[in-house]
């Protein structure tokens, strides 16, 4: 007696909880791949997975079992050239038929290989913004793909009854039945103008028989004609209508950095968090987001993203030459009014002192009146500087669009932002 | 059903060729074909005597095949990482085409329950069909070890049960400290299990309605062994009681029942890991004769059907090109070898055994007097039921078979430069050959012997085991390891002795990080004298 059983609309996703547990454990080595991950790709380039490799070793499940050496027999097939009695070197690495028992061979064969699994473009960005101390909204607008919404575009064969759009439809018939009738109603025309010509003769010169021929092909004409249905399936029309992401504005991203020789390796790691940040954010908002890396010591330039983060400099710090830079780029390529300008700042705290004021008067005259919001984070475990007081002079006259905060760990970056996400939740509210 | 009457239907087979129409003719399968195919296969099965339980086919995707091998098979199991390792690994691998899935997985449970993959043609369907549901399936049924140890229409309740009073520890007591317990257990499990005695087969109801009592008592006792430390005049007693009074090779009843500090929760689940390792312990000792047994029998009952005519050449061609494959066996020296594929040498000698009874030759006479030239079926399905791998080579392994496959056995010790061939394919050696064969298959020569020597009950309640070498073959190097998860599930100092042949101690580990939880240790003592 057999059950044939369909299991294939069950869920498949069985082992989910296993692997979350997994993952959970090894949570560590995830950890440390997807930091290294970070560091290596771009900052526009956040949103894949990733392959994570944890030593083979560390996964392993021990259990008691035989290990090399000691005495033992064992039984092997396809011998060759052997006989009872010979005396063959032990191959080296254990490759064939050596020395560990069976199984045990090909299991430490492997064991120099990693453990090796992918995470999803999800988990990867959770990973990423573990340290960062998101609340879960944000966490979740961050995940989430762009908000759709549905627009009219245009008209379409298929559709449901509720977007049936009439007036198309009755005209798409008209027209079906004017093309359709066309080449009788050319007959018509004529057989008519042939019956008349015929009528205005003189009586007696009337043909009868071609008189009622030409009835009839009227006749029959004038059937062809009504037969041409009214309305056809063909001639139905829907109202189209499509799925659009809800932002379609462009935004750029100024990262401003200081890359003095004070600026540590780990420091720009942080920056970076920073700026990550604020990328995934307006990619969320904005249809096309463009990112403009500067970087400044005593003069500032303009670089890529690789240079950006791992050229090495030194010398001194004026950070107003960063701001001056900031203020031409936008003027020459980025119209406030097409474009939604960020700006994002990391520093040091280092600056030359004289120059402080002058950042203060150039953030707030030439660069503040473009930008929707400006963020300045100062990476230092020490006191604050001018360029900081400066700055918080400034801060009451900005309001919500200027945010700054000193930090010493990747968890303080999200409160800089915490005004620019809480105005989108509640705007999303609304 | 008689011998007169099987040869009967074999006869009518093999004369009147009663050709019939093939099922199908494409590849493609469709719920109405499985089951036609089922009904032949069920009917030329029944016609061999394969005595079975019911079938329940489940056909599942290439996902759900995953699952199902994440969870070493089973319908429902108990959530654990290293289940999500074993899934992430195979998803891994599956997805960049490194490797193909098994074509089934079949569940010693009644009714027995195999999956097909959709993804699989209708040839490789009946083929699984036939493989699984009559092959495997009758062995689950008829093997005696399976009907000793197991109870198939118990195991999916038990795994129910498992599974939900896990999920209940987990909330009651965190999913850390649940996995540190099932950790330590996994890594005993192949020392969970009853080698000699026989077990009460398991029954979930019955399990459910004990396990409440059973953590009171089990408390209790423990209790009661440890009670009896302060009181002077035991200690003056100069005669030593040892405890435990023989050693214990079942290391998790062993914990299970006397580890001091392992609360009720923690013995239960001991207890459910356990259960497990015996449900599978028959599987271990039986993988040549059960993949022999299923091989064998969808080899025939395939070729059955095509002598009947109910399936096209074609299909064969497909059938035979798979067959083929599982039953290869890599020489020794080919970088594929990873040992004797069980496929091939159970196949083989399912096969051989048939010839010897239908066509023995002079040497098989010699070497087999009292099957040769009997009953084919009777004989197979007799050593389907009574035998196991070791005890099964060793019984039926033929000299011709070993000359086909030219098996020889060599002696790799490791304090000699060179590898010594003890025996080879020929007069001299086919018996040597057979035995160390044999000997392979033998778990107790696969896992090494490792026993609860004793307690140090008056003492600092260390644990001490012994390891008993065979031929010098030391300890792996999880072996610390596994030592520490011992100590998790003892709760003092834990001790293994490795034993030369002479009996004298060649290794020691031991696992006593007493500083790291100490105050802890200490107080849970004293309650427990209280």
């Amino acid at each position: 007696m057999s059950y044939i059983i369909d299991r294939r609309l069950n869920g498949k996703n069985k082992s989910m909880v296993n692997r979350q547990r997994f993952l959970r454990r090894y949570k560590s080595h995830i950890k440390k791949a997807v930091t290294d991950a970070v560091s290596k790709r771009s900052i526009t380039d956040m949103e894949r997975g990733e392959k994570i490799s944890i030593p083979t070793r560390d996964t392993q499940e021990p259990v008691f079992g035989h290990g090399q050496g000691g005495s033992r027999d064992r039984v092997l097939p396809g011998n060759k050239e052997f006989h009872a009695g010979d005396k063959v070197l032990r191959p080296k690495g254990g490759g064939g038929g050596g020395g560990a028992g069976e199984g045990q061979a090909s299991n430490q064969g492997e064991g120099d290989d990693d453990f090796s699994f992918f995470i999803s473009k999800d988990e990867f960005l959770d990973y990423v913004f573990e340290d960062l101390a998101l609340p879960n909204l944000v966490k979740k607008t961050l995940n989430e793909h762009d908000a759709m919404e549905y627009r009219r575009a245009g008209f379409t064969a298929t559709g449901t009854a509720n977007n049936l759009a009439i007036v198309r439809s009755m005209r798409s018939a008209q027209a079906r039945r004017i093309a359709l009738s066309a080449s009788s109603r050319k007959k018509l025309k004529l057989a008519m103008a042939d019956l008349e010509d015929e009528e205005a003769k003189d009586p007696d010169l009337q043909n009868p028989i071609k008189i009622t021929e030409l009835n009839e092909r009227i006749k029959k004409l004038e059937d062809k004609i009504k037969k041409i249905p009214f309305i056809d399936t063909f001639d139905i029309k829907y109202r189209n209508i499509v799925k659009e992401p809800v932002p379609s504005t462009k935004a750029v991203m100024f990262c401003v950095m200081d890359v003095s020789g004070s600026m540590t390796q780990q420091i720009k790691e942080m920056a970076k968090r920073f700026y990550i940040l604020l990328y995934l954010f307006l990619q969320r908002n904005y249809e096309k987001t463009e990112v403009v890396f500067i970087r400044h010591h005593t003069s500032a330039k303009e670089v890529d993203e690789q240079e950006f983060f791992y050229s090495r400099e030194t010398g001194g710090t004026i950070v107003s030459s960063a701001l001056q830079l900031m203020s031409e780029i936008i003027e020459e390529r980025y119209n406030p009014s097409e474009w939604n300008i960020y700006g994002a700042q990391a520093s040091d705290g280092d600056n030359w002192d004289d120059d402080s004021p002058q950042c203060a008067k150039l953030l707030h005259e030439k660069v503040m009146p473009f930008l929707q919001y400006f963020a300045y984070i100062e990476i230092t475990p020490n006191a604050h500087q001018a360029l900081w007081r400066a700055y918080e002079d400034l801060a009451p006259q900005l309001g919500e669009r200027f945010a700054m905060e000193q930090i010493t760990g990747a968890d303080e970056i999200y409160p800089v932002f915490r005004e620019l996400f809480s105005r989108k939740t509640m705007k999303q509210a609304v | 059903m008689s011998e007169e009457e099987f040869t009967n239907t074999q006869s009518k087979k093999e004369h009147k060729p009663n050709r019939k129409e093939p099922i199908s003719t494409g590849s493609e399968w469709t719920f109405e074909l499985l089951e036609k195919y089922d009904k032949e296969i069920a009917r030329i099965a029944k016609s061999y005597r394969l005595d079975t339980y019911p079938n329940q086919i489940e056909v599942i995707t290439a996902e759900q095949m995953m699952d199902a091998y994440a969870s070493v098979g089973m319908p429902i199991s108990y959530h654990h990482w290293s289940y999500g390792k074993h899934f992430l690994h195979t998803q891994t691998h599956y997805q960049r085409g490194q490797m193909g899935l098994a074509y089934e997985i079949v569940i010693n449970s009644d009714p027995c329950i195999a999956y097909l993959m959709e993804e699989n043609t209708m040839c490789m369907q009946a083929l699984v069909i036939a493989h699984a549901c009559y092959g495997h399936n009758s062995f689950f049924k008829g093997n005696y070890l399976f009907r000793t140890w197991t109870d198939a229409s118990a195991i999916i309740d038990y795994l129910v049960f498992a599974r939900k009073y896990i999920k209940s520890c987990e909330e009651r007591h965190g999913v850390d400290a649940v996995e540190e317990t099932l950790d330590a257990a996994h890594a005993l499990m192949n020392y969970g299990v009853d080698r000699y005695k026989r077990p009460r087969p398991i029954s979930a109801e019955e399990e459910k309605q004990r396990q409440e009592e059973r953590e009171d008592i089990l408390q209790q006792q423990v209790n009661d062994l440890w009670r009896t430390l302060p009181e002077k005049e035991k200690s003056s007693d100069k005669k030593q009681h040892r405890f435990p009074s023989e050693p214990q090779e079942n290391l998790l009843y062993f914990l299970e029942k006397n580890a001091p500090l392992l609360k009720p929760w923690q013995r239960e689940i001991l207890r459910i890991v356990r259960k497990l390792a015996q449900y599978f312990y028959p599987q271990r000792q039986t993988q040549v004769m059960n993949e022999g047994w299923a091989t064998f029998w969808h080899y025939t009952l395939l070729n059955t059907m095509h002598e009947e005519g109910l399936v096209t050449d074609g299909f064969m061609m497909e059938f035979l090109a798979s067959h083929t494959s599982v039953v290869y066996q890599p020489p020794f020296d080919s970088p594929h070898f990873s040992g004797i594929n069980p496929y091939t040498l159970g196949f083989n000698m399912m096969v051989d055994i048939r010839r010897i009874c239908e066509h023995p030759t002079d040497e098989d006479k010699e070497w087999f007097p009292d099957i040769a030239g009997s009953d084919w079926l009777d004989t197979l399905h007799f050593a389907m039921k009574n035998f196991k791998d070791e005890s099964f080579v060793l019984q039926y392994l033929s000299p011709k078979l070993m000359r086909d496959l030219k098996l020889f056995s060599i002696l790799d010790d490791d304090r000699k430069m060179h590898i010594h061939i003890e025996a080879i394919h020929d007069e001299m050696g086919y018996r040597k050959v057979r035995e160390n064969l044999a000997k392979q298959y033998d778990l107790s020569f696969r896992e090494p012997n490792i026993q609860v020597y004793s307690v140090d009950v008056e003492g600092d309640r260390s644990l001490t085991m012994h390891h008993y070498r065979q031929n010098n073959v030391p300890l792996n190097d999880d072996s610390s390891e596994v030592l520490k998860h011992l100590r998790t599930l003892w709760g003092f100092d834990v001790y293994l002795h490795s034993l030369g042949d002479d009996g004298k101690v060649i290794k020691s580990y031991s696992c006593a990080e007493r500083n790291h939880s100490g105050d802890q240790l200490e107080l849970d003592a004293n309650q427990l004298i209280i």
